[in-house]
């Protein structure tokens, strides 16, 4: 990506549009299919007059593949090879880039190619079928014999290039309807061999991030915060910071949420914010320790819910009783940290009319938000410069835009006439919240007199992540935040007498979406249970599973193909030497069905994962490689996090402070990771977050056979050594 | 506290305090952002340069310590293992997000330059402290291996 493409730019390209170059859909008068709604009236291609083609990107890109996949798209129905497409992060503009599962820009959920697939293939459409009209009537014939293929315009032995029609094309109605390819004809989409786009700015340390922002007259600013979740400050010193080099400035926030430190260099705020100290007011915050919370957490399962998520609680205690065994399970997960590589940063710049928002934006329409209510100025005048992002797992957008208020009230408190750029240090990461909630989850289990599961009570609590959030309206029913339950309400599995009953945590420690939301520990706890059921029946687990698939519906029959997959794949038949153990998980999540397999051994009770099988279901495989990278790095988010990852209070100060206490997954402890991809033709579904739900129960159920039922996160703190 | 510096084949002049790290000195002096900040505590392996040579964490390397030495960044590293490297990383599209890539190509590049044909177990141990967040590690092993064989054909 060479230049970002910012609003300005934008329109001013837009207006010489008709000298150089071609915007899809750019205009009132240049729009896909107006009268069917705001959707279409999106810009995603340009190309200029020597015939680059650049897609714009309406989502960021942390890693996921986003840019690369809307590329693929309009690449495919332009007959382009991918690698000939230029890409560019679109500008915040809720009309035109709007996600169309959210109505607003951003994203999440792992929604970017299944919202964005018709889009982008119709504009691509639209292109190739203008750009077609376009060449037929310069050559007066019939468009019909036109074909548009590599960026060449075909017909007889006249050729083209798109750059040279491009001008005339511009001025051509965008159809509202243009033909799109037969998935016959698909030579992109689902090519295994088209590589990522950004491949060269990654390995060449040429890719821009938030953190690599250096404006003129830029300055540095930390923020010094409470160390205790909810806590406020009551005064500070900063006479000790005038000592460091490129100091400029302590301010107090005026909320009470802390200190901003400003400094030349991000160093110098570092090391200045070091020399500053604070009293606090912790009489609203969060004070235990985590024993406590734990406790307290397994003691709500163990309580009268306060919301019923599902079924009926009398008629489920009445399936236990008749139940011919029951299975009883208790399970816990600490608070996660996303800990994305890149830590928290972003730079606001003042501008003509507003400002500039320089960020790895996840969430354009929460960041102009944010901006906009703090610097009070109207959002349209909050423009968005998005970088790539250096990894987010969910944390670079929150329901608060907490880094963005940050930004903004640092931008501001310094006057608003110079670029501040907020950066976090990674122990300001880890300390800072918004994390994966601690959970706990009480499950009884009733088995017939043949093994079949015949009532399933279900009790869990974590701290709401939607109430009170933008999306409240959307996820929250009769009390239920579905982000707590889901995996548990909606499961595949026909289990009569399901009851499920929620109650909600208070904690002040802030949480939010963690890769995979509620799947992260929801999808754990149902494939143990489902494991342990099997086990309890005496049955194979996958043919246990299989005997609770039989409704014959499109769900199951996904969910029991991806099982019938991961285990013909893995060989699941075969013996295993005494050293050896494997265990499956299947779980659906953001539309996509993912089993997979793990297989470990053990070594003087030292516990080495040897291989990873997966199969996954994802609808059409837009980019097989993609898919499979991002199962590869969903199943070693969601093992690495459950082997040794707890973020842990002591009288409510977060004890893990840098990578040594929150220590990541590293090369060596997944020796291989083999993904199956099930060819489909459904509409496209999520594929950034699907893989990581079911590993961690995958990887407990082959520590089952060693003989240790694991139940409480992390795996290392309770009883399992890895190697 | 002017200190001189060899970065990249170029002699620069850098006013920092001693004591200042070298990574701050690279990414807000002298602009060069291949070199990424991830943890400041040398456990991640994202500010990885090469000093003589050698693969060094530059958030734990003071300012003063290096002004004698050859420092390569990302941007300036040029030999044949990283002509092998680079491509053997878009031949199995290594990366995600990218912000770990630099200091794993870095290392990479440490560990081919020293042994050209490394085994799984040496490829693991060289390459275990820089961490990927997004999990690349099973390319990274295999980009490793992909680059010893270009090296070796």
């Amino acid at each position: 990506m060479t230049n970002h493409l910012s609003r300005r730019s934008f329109l001013k390209s837009a207006s010489a549009a008709a000298a150089a170059s071609l915007i899809i859909g750019f205009g009132p008068d240049k729009v896909l299919a107006a009268s069917d709604g705001i959707s279409e009236f999106t810009p995603f291609i340009r190309i200029s007059s020597d015939g680059v083609v650049t897609a714009i990107i309406k989502h960021f890109e942390c890693g996921q593949g986003a840019a690369t996949g809307l590329a693929t798209l309009i690449a495919e129905e332009m007959n382009m090879p991918l690698d000939q497409i230029e890409i560019e992060f679109a500008p915040a503009d809720g009309t035109r880039y709007a996600n169309l599962l959210f109505g607003s820009q951003g994203t999440g959920g792992s929604t970017s190619l299944a919202n964005s697939f018709m889009q982008y293939r119709t504009a691509g459409a639209a292109a190739r079928e203008m750009l077609i009209t376009a060449a037929a009537e310069q050559w007066g014939i019939s468009h019909e014999t036109v074909s548009l293929d590599n960026g060449q315009l075909i017909s007889g032995s006249n050729v083209l290039s798109i750059g040279d029609v491009a001008g005339n094309a511009a001025q051509l109605n965008v159809p509202a309807e243009p033909t799109l390819k037969d998935p016959s004809e698909f030579t992109v989409i689902g090519n295994p061999n088209t590589g990522r786009l950004d491949n060269a700015a990654k390995t060449t340390g040429t890719a821009q991030y938030a953190m690599d922002i250096h404006l003129d007259g830029q300055i540095a600013a930390v923020l010094l915060r409470s160390p205790r979740f909810g806590g406020t400050l009551v005064s500070m010193d900063d006479s000790a910071a005038s000592e460091i080099p490129g100091f400029i400035r302590a301010t107090e926030i005026p909320t009470g949420a802390g200190v901003v430190v400003y400094a030349q260099t991000t160093w110098a705020a570092f090391q200045a914010r070091m020399a500053i100290s604070a009293e606090w007011d912790f009489s609203n915050a969060e004070n235990r320790s985590s024993d406590q919370i734990k406790s307290d957490l397994l003691a709500a399962v163990n309580s009268e819910p306060e919301h019923h998520a599902k079924g009926d609680r009398t008629a489920t205690e009445e399936a236990l009783n008749n139940a011919t065994q029951i299975i009883e399970q208790e399970f816990f997960f600490p608070n996660l940290a996303h800990a994305p590589m890149e830590p928290l940063t972003c730079t606001i710049a003042p501008a003509e009319n507003g400002v500039v928002l320089y960020d790895g934006c996840q969430s354009p329409a929460g960041g102009q938000a944010a901006l906009s209510a703090v610097l009070q100025i109207p959002a349209e005048n909050v423009e968005v410069n998005t970088l790539y992002a250096g990894g987010s797992f969910g944390r670079r957008s929150t329901a608060t835009a907490d880094y963005h208020v940050e930004a903004a009230l640092a931008f501001a408190l310094n006057g608003g006439h110079q670029p501040v750029k907020l950066v976090w240090s990674r122990e300001d990461d880890l300390a800072g919240g918004y994390y994966r909630p601690a959970v706990a989850h009480k499950v009884r289990v009733g088995l017939d007199e043949n093994g079949k599961i015949s009532a399933w009570d279900h009790r869990t609590t974590s701290k709401s992540i939607f109430k009170g959030s933008p999306f409240e309206a959307f996820l929250v029913h009769n009390g239920v935040d579905h982000s707590s339950v889901e995996g548990i309400t909606d499961t595949l599995y026909d289990l009569p007498g399901q009851f499920v009953g929620l109650t909600d945590d208070k904690t002040p420690i802030t949480v939010s979406w963690w890769r995979s939301v509620g799947h992260s520990h929801t999808a754990f706890v149902m494939e143990c249970m489902m494991d342990m059921a099997a086990s309890a029946a005496e049955q194979d687990p996958i043919d246990y599973r299989l005997a609770h698939l039989t409704q014959g519906t499109s769900d199951q029959a996904r969910l029991a193909e991806v099982l019938r997959i991961a285990a013909e794949k893995s060989d699941w038949g075969r013996n295993l030497q005494n050293d050896r153990a494997r265990g499956i998980a299947v779980h659906k999540s953001f539309g996509t069905y993912v089993a997979e397999v793990v297989e470990i051994s053990q070594d003087d009770s030292y516990v080495q994962i040897e291989k990873v099988t997966c199969a996954v279901d994802c609808g059409v495989p837009v980019n097989p490689d993609v898919i499979k990278a991002q199962i590869e790095s969903g199943v070693g988010y969601g093992i690495g996090h459950a082997m040794r990852n707890e973020i842990t209070l002591t009288d409510g100060e977060v004890d893990q402070f840098n990578f040594p206490d929150y220590e990541p997954l590293r090369i060596n402890d997944i020796r291989a990771i083999e993904t199956h991809i099930v060819p489909s033709t459904e509409p496209p579904s999520g594929i950034g977050e699907p893989g990581t739900p079911p590993a961690s129960a995958a990887l407990a159920n082959a520590i089952a056979v060693l003989g240790m039922r694991v139940t409480h996160h992390p795996m290392n703190k309770n009883g399992v050594d890895f190697a | 506290m002017v200190t001189s510096l060899m970065i990249n084949g170029h002699r620069q002049e850098i006013d920092v305090p001693d004591g200042t790290p070298l990574l701050w000195v690279i990414r807000d002096e002298l602009k060069l952002t291949g070199t990424k900040f991830g943890c400041g505590v040398a456990s991640c392996g994202a500010c990885t340069v090469h000093i003589d040579g050698q693969p060094t964490r530059s958030c734990q390397t003071y300012i003063e310590d290096v002004s004698d030495a050859e420092i390569t960044t990302i941007e300036g590293v040029e030999s044949e293992v990283a002509g092998a490297v680079h491509q053997a990383w878009n031949e199995l599209s290594v990366v995600q997000c990218g912000y770990c890539q630099s200091g794993q190509i870095m290392s990479a590049i440490g560990l081919l330059t020293e042994n050209r044909t490394p085994s799984v177990e040496e490829i693991e141990n060289y390459m275990w402290g820089n961490a990927c967040r997004c999990a690349t590690y099973q390319r990274i092993r295999a980009a490793i291996q992909r680059a010893s064989e270009i090296l070796e054909a």
